[in-house]
């Protein structure tokens, strides 16, 4: 049985379908990304799996995760799951963290909400986590605010915050797409190195087929709401069946700096 | 102003500012008494066909009062908006778009003159000047235009930033057409809103100045009604239920108008994504030429 | 820190010294020649002149304006013309009135909108919200006397249980019937800043919670009412400080109303009576201080944001 169970999802905003009778699996320790253009309902996919989707949205369809299903649940039901069983890392490391908290307090949050650690052992493990993403002085980086850290370092908190409790599965939302084209590659080998360290399944979404290819062992091409494609990531992107990605890979391909300057 | 229309605040909003506006017009021609018209016989009459609203303690008809005070309360509200709008505009982007140490003194005269607290500043001009419907627009006018000279500038400033402005001006454009073309559409919804709120607190300042006395007894006011029948309140309190009404109404339906082009601008609350809405273009149409305006998410943040 | 602290007292001096030159030649706006006033009708044009000699009104404005000055440094706010006491004096009698209306007002009006508020923005879209939200809009557009007026109808003149206005003349002297008659007038002004403030406490909660770092903490694993109390009131108390800091101004224009509805001695009805009988010195005073008042409360504001907010704390 597959870890995370995606069937017919379909979200709907405003009258529109954003997400329209997605389906797809993700095995125990599998690696899946799911690529797209912005608009292609990759983000609300993920989102709506952890019942993150705006208020003004209607989700249907079936989610399971190890068997037990998660849509109907209410906010309280989801809570229970996020940062513990699935976890997050967001796009835009500039607005995802707290700008009046420090970054020690927000990574060890989950661990004391889900794994009831006292607040010193708390502050001890995040201080580790610091130092697991490879965050240079990890001491003095738990004390900082995160306007005081650069957009590398801070995505790095975020991956520090998502893995604390060892999750079954990380959501990864275009987590590269806002940094420095130097820092993307290093905070990518991060990811990728943590999450087979931890036999954490791993749901990566992005618009660059060329860069998930070394991290993802499947992949989904995402249009207006639906699938296009599907399949191994080698195959699919040696020789993709959908002109739709073909035109994505040979745009990802044509403008080989794809990220936006890193601000911060 | 249809997209107004379809938001609950902004329907009410125009709703009673539209009552408001009728009522002042039509007392211009026809009220069912002459407002002034005293009658001793008529004294503090109960709500009756004859009399809709009552009468007061000399016989005048309290309907016709307060059909006759909406003429100054929206002549209030719409001088004092229109001389806000040009102390504000002028103060807020000239500040904006001054060199650093010519725009930042004004920023801080600006702030100085927030300090002195609007109903004193008032105060001070009505006794000075007597208290007709212009000083009061005045007073309430210089107040409220030098607060919303400090939002302008925060507007403008944050309008600057964008790059589209840049190229504008690199591609030649002079200061004033740079201004006129590219900084008023953008800064227009957040000053329109603006405004219906100072029109709100228009009302509601001439109401307490005339309440307080200080405007002339020929002028038709429904705070100085209020001021009036304050003194025969123990033993006839109904009768403040209509003026004191009226200036709710009145102040509500500008603040709701305001909330209404609020809502019908910022694409974020109608749940939609912040790209082009078109109710922000429409806007822009009714003041300049559309085709130079690009799209922006920041229309109302 | 200390140099921002520094640099901001010299801009508070510096408003005050403008604000006194604005508030000084605003009032040589007022007409009626003073002189005159206290001369009285039968005054000849040389008693008059003498009058206005012995006042020091026929120097250059400059010199007046810096003889006003060099009183104030002096603590010396200016004596009325009219009735001979010093302002400093006066003022201090009426404010046994207004400072303990203005003070409780304000921590009723904090105690009752900042939770509502919340509340109002928390629960936006469901029915409580949406009808607190109602409520504050009617609030906000109630004038204050009005306001002061029905409860005086309901109260005091329906149910008797409290007095339709004035102040005892023992004043707080006889502290059961002084307090007595300060509570309708609180809880007035208390109704109409609460109104007010409510509203801008629903705002600032709703933008907050629009955040990413709200998400964030629910994708951490927090509920939405824990992520909202554990994250976004630490970010939503740094504009509703500011608020606090600007409501003091419409808090000043309330109270000269209430005390005119209640009949309270207080610097409100002072302030108008000595407009209306052109007392300069006097109004000159009063306002000047009243200003600083402002401006004093304005820069706690900055500094305590600059606390507050650690984003402003570390940039110099």
């Amino acid at each position: 049985m597959s870890l995370l169970s995606v069937e017919d999802l379909t979200v709907e905003i405003g009258g529109r379908r954003v997400v329209d009778g997605v389906s797809f699996d993700v095995a125990e320790r599998g690696r899946l990304g799911v690529i797209g253009e912005s608009g292609s309902g990759k983000t609300m996919t993920a989102l709506a799996i952890v019942g993150l989707a705006p208020d003004a949205a209607t989700v249907s369809g079936r989610v399971r995760l190890d068997g037990s299903d998660l849509l109907g649940r209410d906010d309280r039901g989801y809570a229970v799951l996020r940062g513990s069983r699935i976890a997050v890392v967001f796009q835009d490391p500039r607005t995802a963290l707290n700008p009046v908290m420090r970054v020690g307090r927000q990574i060890s949050e989950p661990l004391r909400l889900h794994r009831g650690l006292r607040r010193r052992d708390a502050a001890a493990a995040a201080v580790d986590l610091c130092d697991r993403v490879e965050l240079p002085d990890p001491e003095r980086i738990a004390r900082a605010y995160p306007h005081q850290l650069s957009g590398g370092q801070r995505q790095r908190v975020g991956i520090a915050m998502a893995l604390a409790c060892r999750p079954e599965l990380l959501i990864a939302d275009e987590p590269t797409t806002a940094l420095d084209v130097t820092v993307q590659a290093e905070v990518m080998a991060l990811l990728s190195q943590l999450v087979v360290e931890d036999g954490t399944a791993l749901l990566f979404i992005s618009h660059d087929l060329a860069l998930v290819s070394g991290v993802v062992d499947d992949v989904l091409v995402m249009r207006d709401g639906g699938i296009v494609e599907r399949g191994p990531v080698a195959a699919v992107t040696a020789d993709p069946g959908h002109t739709y990605t073909r035109q994505l890979l040979d745009a990802a391909r044509r403008t080989s700096l794809p990220a936006e300057e890193e601000v911060g | 102003m249809r997209h107004v229309w379809r938001s609950w605040p902004g329907r009410l909003g125009i709703v009673l500012v539209g009552v408001l506006l009728a009522s002042a017009v039509v007392s211009l021609v026809w009220t069912p008494y002459d407002a002034k018209r005293v009658d001793p016989t008529q004294r503090w009459r109960p709500i009756s066909w004859s009399h809709p609203f009552g009468t007061d303690g000399a016989g005048k008809d309290l309907l016709s009062q307060v059909l006759a005070g909406a003429r100054t309360t929206l002549a209030v509200a719409l001088l004092t908006v229109l001389l806000a709008a040009v102390i504000g505009l002028t103060l807020g982007i000239l500040s904006a778009i001054s060199p650093r140490l010519v725009g930042e003194s004004i920023a801080h005269l600006i702030d100085v003159l927030i300090a002195l607290p609007t109903l004193i500043l008032a105060l001070v001009f009505v006794a000075a000047l007597g208290g007709s419907v212009w000083t009061v627009s005045l007073a309430i006018g210089v107040g409220s235009g030098v607060v919303l000279a400090r939002v302008v500038r925060a507007e403008v400033s944050r309008v600057l930033t964008q790059d589209y402005i840049l190229t504008a001006a690199s591609s030649g454009s002079s200061t004033w057409r740079t201004v006129w073309r590219h900084i008023v559409p953008n800064i227009a919804p957040t000053v329109i809103v603006q405004l219906s709120l100072i029109a709100a607190l228009a009302v509601l300042a001439e109401a307490a100045l005339s309440y307080l006395g200080l405007t002339p007894v020929s002028t038709p006011s429904w705070g100085r009604m209020l001021g009036t029948l304050q003194e025969t309140i123990t033993v006839h309190p109904g009768a403040l239920v209509f003026p004191g009404l009226a200036v709710v109404a009145a102040t509500l339906g500008f603040n709701l108008l305001g909330d209404g082009v609020r809502e019908a601008v910022d694409p974020r609350l109608r749940g939609r994504a912040a790209t082009a809405s078109p109710v922000f273009s429409s806007v822009v149409d009714q003041i300049e030429d559309p085709a130079v305006v690009p799209v922006t998410g920041g229309a109302g943040e | 820190m200390t140099l921002y602290v520094v640099r901001r007292l010299g801009l508070l001096l510096l408003a005050i010294v403008v604000t006194s030159i604005v508030v000084f030649l605003l009032l040589r706006l007022l007409p009626g020649d003073l002189a005159k006033v206290i001369g009285g009708t039968q005054a000849t044009p040389e008693q008059i002149e003498a009058i206005r000699k012995e006042l020091g009104l026929d120097e250059p404005l400059v010199r007046q304006y810096l003889d006003w000055v060099g009183g104030i440094l002096h603590g010396d706010f200016g004596v009325s013309a009219l009735n001979g006491e010093t302002v400093t004096s006066q003022l201090g009698e009426k404010l046994t009135v207004t400072a303990p209306l203005v003070i409780v007002s304000t921590v009723l009006s904090i105690i009752v909108a900042v939770p509502l508020g919340i509340i109002a923005g928390a629960r936006h879209r469901r029915a409580d919200g949406v009808s607190l939200s109602a409520v504050s809009q009617l609030g906000i557009a109630v004038p204050t006397f009005w306001a002061g007026q029905i409860l005086i109808v309901v109260f005091a003149v329906s149910w008797g249980l409290l007095p339709s206005g004035g102040f005892p003349r023992e004043g707080w002297d006889d502290p059961g019937r002084a307090a007595q008659s300060l509570i309708l007038p609180a809880v007035t002004l208390a109704v109409s800043q609460g109104a007010v403030l409510l509203r801008f406490v629903r705002s600032a909660t709703l933008d907050v919670l629009h955040q990413d770092y709200i998400r964030t903490a629910r994708a951490k694993g927090l509920t939405r009412t824990q992520a909202l109390y554990r994250h976004g009131l630490r970010n939503a108390s740094l504009p509703i400080i500011s608020i606090l800091g600007v409501q003091i101004a419409s808090l000043i224009a309330g109270v000269v109303v209430i005390e005119r509805v209640f009949n309270l001695p207080g610097v409100g009805q002072m302030l108008v009576r000595d407009i209306g009988a052109r007392d300069l010195e006097k109004v000159q005073g009063t306002v000047l201080l009243l200003a600083i008042v402002v401006l004093v409360i304005g820069f706690l504001v900055d500094v305590l944001h600059r606390v507050v907010d650690p984003r402003l704390r570390v940039a110099a």
